[in-house]
């Protein structure tokens, strides 16, 4: 049997036993097997993968197999990843592994909401493992809805108004990345809905790529955080669960990213090398308008939902380069944010599971208070605005130096506009650990508090050592996407 | 004539052999008898749809007015599994004291537009359609008033009634147009005969806008809210489902046989309504407390996707239309089915908020009812996102692409709007929640095949490409 198979059938496998479950522990569990199953998968993929590229296995997509679904439309279940795909299941897993920790006790209707849960990591799952569009696009609706619920039944403040904004605004997108899709299908005349296929056919033509390129793209886009369709964003990392707004900011954003590159530009390469530019300015705005926003934020989450904005806008300014270097960014950025952002996530979820507040007005000397929050806490700053020995700091640095190597005016102003949003994230990250974490604590209620408990040390911990991995030993990460970005850009940099 | 033919008919001539067993069980049985006359409906139609399934010889009778083959056979069974579907449904309201006496009649009005129906599809003579039609229609008329005591209903039915015929006026007028050009009523002869003149285009026109009523496309679907709302509950689900499928079902015959040589005109004529119906009907979805009255926009939106399966008029367009057919039922089905029940608990019709805190007290319901709506809504892995998907697919390739995009578009509306319920059962909390409804078998049993086939309907893609293989088209 095939491999990837298993990261659907797992998690099928886990709604009925979930929805079987009588009590919390039976719940927790189903989800520790669950994500642990997941997770050591995920690591076997990885290391398995790396070996058989040693070995001199040059396919572009590896562990490939297609069973015919629709036959009379032409759909089937294909499965198959290259390098970027399989650091994106890495990374899915790792959040969703260390998600499962961070709501460990989460109430009420425990098995309900690991039920929707499961649901929302089964369509990232899925998704990164399609080859075939029609796939691809079920996944990805398959993963924006549960966040309704997820986020409307055990959010806090105004999550209903937040749910509803996410799951429209979200849908909005995919009724574009459908037309793109569609487009992409009956364009080509393929007889297929292959991704890989297609692409070698590379026969869509350009009047039709003007139309459906900007779809595509903005369809995946609008996941990806792209001005003006970012709105959607800060209030629903704002009002979600922990966990959610770990699983969310972490891997569904990179979702966008991910569909951009694989789909948009992949199957798109003239469109999308005439009409780059446009998005360009777009993502550029995103990048420092998502800073800036967050300067003047004063809940925690609020602060750090902008800063996905801006660093999702980023990964997606990467992949418009269209360059090696800059494309290999761009993965590397999509790794870094996901695990600094759930990490940040987490502990913001902890602190404010503890003050009942995440206004930074009313936060002061958690450092005294609760240590071990306060230093991860320091520890997701400073990997967020790019410290050397981080993630953040080697992804920020490939994708400049990949946009900043293109030698036109037009790119380099855009890439020095971009570079500033360094700056900015500085001021904000530096003025909230300043602010919330030292000083002496003002609120007596506070100094009552308590530090981490197991699972939440346990989940902290899990993510820092990855960060840190990603930070000390990049080469390794760039060298497993190596391959998929020079796959990917074949048929655009063939055309030059 | 060969009487002998008669019999060739197996639907129809079962249909109507259990139309008689009931009508003379209806005269006959007394007293405690009759506590078994709902459970022999419910045997009798499921027979019903195992006779007519697998029939798949194609024939015609009478000189060509009649066809049967293996589609139009699959339709039947289909409409008839969904007639099984709402008589299931039906029992708690058909035996509660104002309607009990009045079972029989109930029974035979809905198998007799059931006959209707198969007429329709099955006629390829506008004579027989026409009987047809309205053999669907009159006694459809007598069962929206059935509840003659309510005011509502009594006025549904006197609305449903005067539109329909008004609707039929129309349509003869515009047959008695293609007759008058062509001098034949064979669909064959006429498509032969059929020259483009502006008249026949003129009778176009009027004949799609008589089957536009029946599907309650807009701007045809005046009367529909108000019928829907004033029905009786298990009514309601047959006008939305059972009765539209086969109008959909008839009008993509007649587009494809008659007025093949029109096909540009046809098309654009649908792709207004298209737009039309989906748009007007979900911004007027959204301000509806009421369910029914909610549920009847929500309908004439659904229409409006089940049209863009007939766009282009291609055999993969109506697989998808029965697909879509298959998929709507099920799901459309499911939520009248707890509708009623909610109904039947509070006393009156129900509300949006009546569902406020309706996860607290009734889980089972709520997830039913939840996958009901995200298969309405088009959301995977439930069936109704590969129905969508594939409804698009067809009307992308016949080159609709603005169409396509407005109907996207109004996904999201749509979404608005089943979302609403699906906060109210889960996020809303209320101050005098329901109590545990306690649904009856019948109910039970048919929630189940509802739930069953939202699940698997999409996954098992068999039933996809059997459909592919027997459908027909220009």
């Amino acid at each position: 049997m095939n491999i990837l198979v298993l990261f659907v059938i797992i998690p099928l496998l886990m709604l009925p036993a979930l929805w079987g479950c009588r009590n919390i522990n039976q719940t927790r569990a189903v989800m520790a097997t669950g994500s642990v199953l997941l997770l050591a998968l995920s690591v076997y993929l990885t290391i398995d993968f790396i070996a058989q590229r040693n070995a001199g296995e040059t396919a572009a997509m590896l562990y490939t197999a297609s069973v015919t679904w629709f036959a009379p439309l032409n759909i089937c279940f294909s499965v198959g990843v290259d390098g970027i795909s399989v650091a994106m299941l890495l990374l899915s897993s790792i959040i969703v592994f260390t998600g499962t920790f961070a709501s460990w006790r989460i109430k009420p209707m425990t098995k309900e909401f690991f039920l929707w849960y499961t649901l929302l990591s089964l369509g990232v799952y899925g998704f990164f493992i399609s080859t075939d569009l029609f796939t691809m696009f079920m996944f990805y609706e398959t993963a924006l809805i549960p966040m309704y619920l997820l986020i409307g039944v055990w959010g806090s403040g105004r999550k209903e108004y937040s749910a509803m904004k996410l799951t429209l605004m979200l849908m909005g997108g995919s009724a574009f990345l459908l037309m793109g899709i569609l487009g992409i299908y009956f364009g080509s005349g393929a007889t297929t809905m292959n991704i890989n296929e297609i692409a070698a056919m590379d026969n869509i033509p350009a009047n039709l790529q003007y139309i459906f390129f900007p779809m595509t793209f903005i369809g995946f886009g609008v996941l990806g955080a792209l001005f003006p369709f970012h709105t959607w964003s800060p209030d629903g990392h704002a009002c979600a669960p922990t966990s959610v707004s770990m699983l969310h900011a972490g891997v569904l954003m990179k979702l966008g990213g991910y569909g951009c590159f694989r789909v948009a530009i992949y199957l798109l390469p003239q469109a999308a090398d005439e009409l780059s530019w446009i998005f360009i300015i777009l993502t550029t705005i995103s990048v420092v308008y998502g800073a800036l926003s967050a300067i003047s934020q004063t809940d925690l989450k609020y602060i750090n939902a902008y800063s996905s904005v801006s660093h999702c806008g980023l990964v997606l300014f990467a992949i418009l380069m269209l360059n090696k270097t800059a494309c290999t960014g761009a993965i590397l950025q999509m790794l870094s944010h996901g695990l600094m952002t759930a990490l940040f996530f987490a502990l913001i979820g902890m602190i404010y599971g503890r003050t009942h507040t995440r206004d930074i007005r009313q936060l002061r000397g958690l450092m005294k208070i609760m240590p071990f929050l306060a230093v991860g806490y320091v520890i997701a700053g400073l990997a967020n605005l790019g410290l050397p020995g981080f993630s953040g700091f080697i992804a920020e640095m490939t994708v400049f130096a990949g946009a900043f190597g293109i030698d036109d005016p037009f790119h380099r102003t855009v890439t020095i506009i971009a570079c500033t949003s360094i700056v900015i994230t500085a001021v904000y990250i530096l003025r909230v650990v300043g602010r919330i974490l030292y000083g002496e604590p003002e609120n007596e209620e506070h100094k009552k508090l308590s530090d981490a408990t197991w699972d939440e040390r346990f989940t902290v911990i899990c993510l820092i050592v990855c960060i840190a991995a990603l930070g000390i030993a990049p080469m390794w990460v760039s060298n497993l996407i190596n391959d998929g970005v020079g796959n990917i850009l074949g048929n655009l940099l063939a055309s030059h | 004539m060969n009487y002998i033919q008669f019999f060739e008919m197996r639907p129809e001539v079962c249909l109507l052999g259990i139309y008689l067993i009931i009508f003379m069980y209806d005269l006959i049985a007394t007293g405690s008898s009759r506590r078994v006359f709902h459970p022999l409906v419910c045997i009798l139609t499921a027979a019903l749809v195992v006779l007519t399934l697998g029939d798949r010889s194609h024939f015609t009778l009478f000189g060509g007015m009649y066809e049967s083959n293996a589609i139009i056979v699959f339709m039947k069974s289909l409409l008839s599994f969904g007639a099984l579907l709402v008589i299931m449904q039906s029992h708690k309201w058909i035996s509660n004291s104002d309607s009990y006496h009045k079972q029989g009649e109930f029974y035979v009005l809905l198998l007799s537009t059931l006959v209707g129906m198969f007429f329709m599809i099955s006629a390829r003579h506008f004579l027989l359609l026409f009987i047809g039609i309205e053999l669907a229609s009159l006694p459809l008329a007598c069962l929206v008033a059935f509840d003659k005591y309510r005011h509502n209903s009594a006025e549904a039915g006197v609305k449903y009634i005067l539109s329909s015929m008004f609707a039929s006026a129309i349509m003869l007028y515009g047959i008695s147009f293609l007759y008058g050009t062509t001098g034949t009523l064979y669909f064959e002869d006429m498509a032969a005969r059929m020259t483009g003149l502006p008249i026949q285009i003129f009778a176009l026109v009027m004949f799609f806008a008589g089957m536009g009523f029946k599907i309650s496309l807009v701007p045809f679907h005046f009367w529909t809210a108000d019928s829907y709302q004033g029905a009786p509950t298990s009514v309601t689900a047959y006008l939305s489902v059972i009765s539209k499928g086969a109008a959909v079902f008839t009008l993509f015959t007649v587009l494809t046989r008659v007025f093949a040589p029109m096909t540009e005109h046809w098309n654009l004529i649908i792709c207004l309504t298209v737009v039309a119906s989906i748009t007007a009907a979900n911004l007027m979805a959204i301000k509806q407390q009421d369910l029914k009255r909610f549920m009847a926009f929500s309908s004439i939106s659904q229409a409006g996707y089940l049209m863009l399966a007939v766009i282009g008029g291609k055999a993969t367009g109506m697989t998808s239309l029965v697909y879509y057919l298959i998929v709507y039922m099920v799901a459309n089905m499911a939520v009248f089915a707890i509708i009623e029940s909610v109904e039947w608990q509070i006393g009156a019709p129900a509300k949006r908020a009546n569902f406020n805190g309706f996860y607290k007290s009734n889980p089972k319901l709520t997830f039913i009812m939840t996958l009901a709506l995200f298969s309405l809504a088009g959301i995977p892995p439930f069936a109704g996102f590969f129905s969508k998907f594939f409804v698009f697919m067809n009307a992308f390739s016949a080159g609709a692409w603005i169409v396509v995009f407005i109907a996207l578009l109004n996904t999201v509306i749509s979404l608005y709007y089943y979302l609403l319920i699906v906060k109210a059962m889960y996020m809303k909390e209320s101050a005098q929640p329901l109590e545990r409804i306690k649904s009856d078998p019948y109910t039970r049993i048919s929630l189940t095949i509802c739930t069953v086939g939202i699940v698997l309907l999409g996954v098992c893609s068999f039933i996809y490409s059997g459909i592919d293989s027997i459908a027909f088209g220009l």
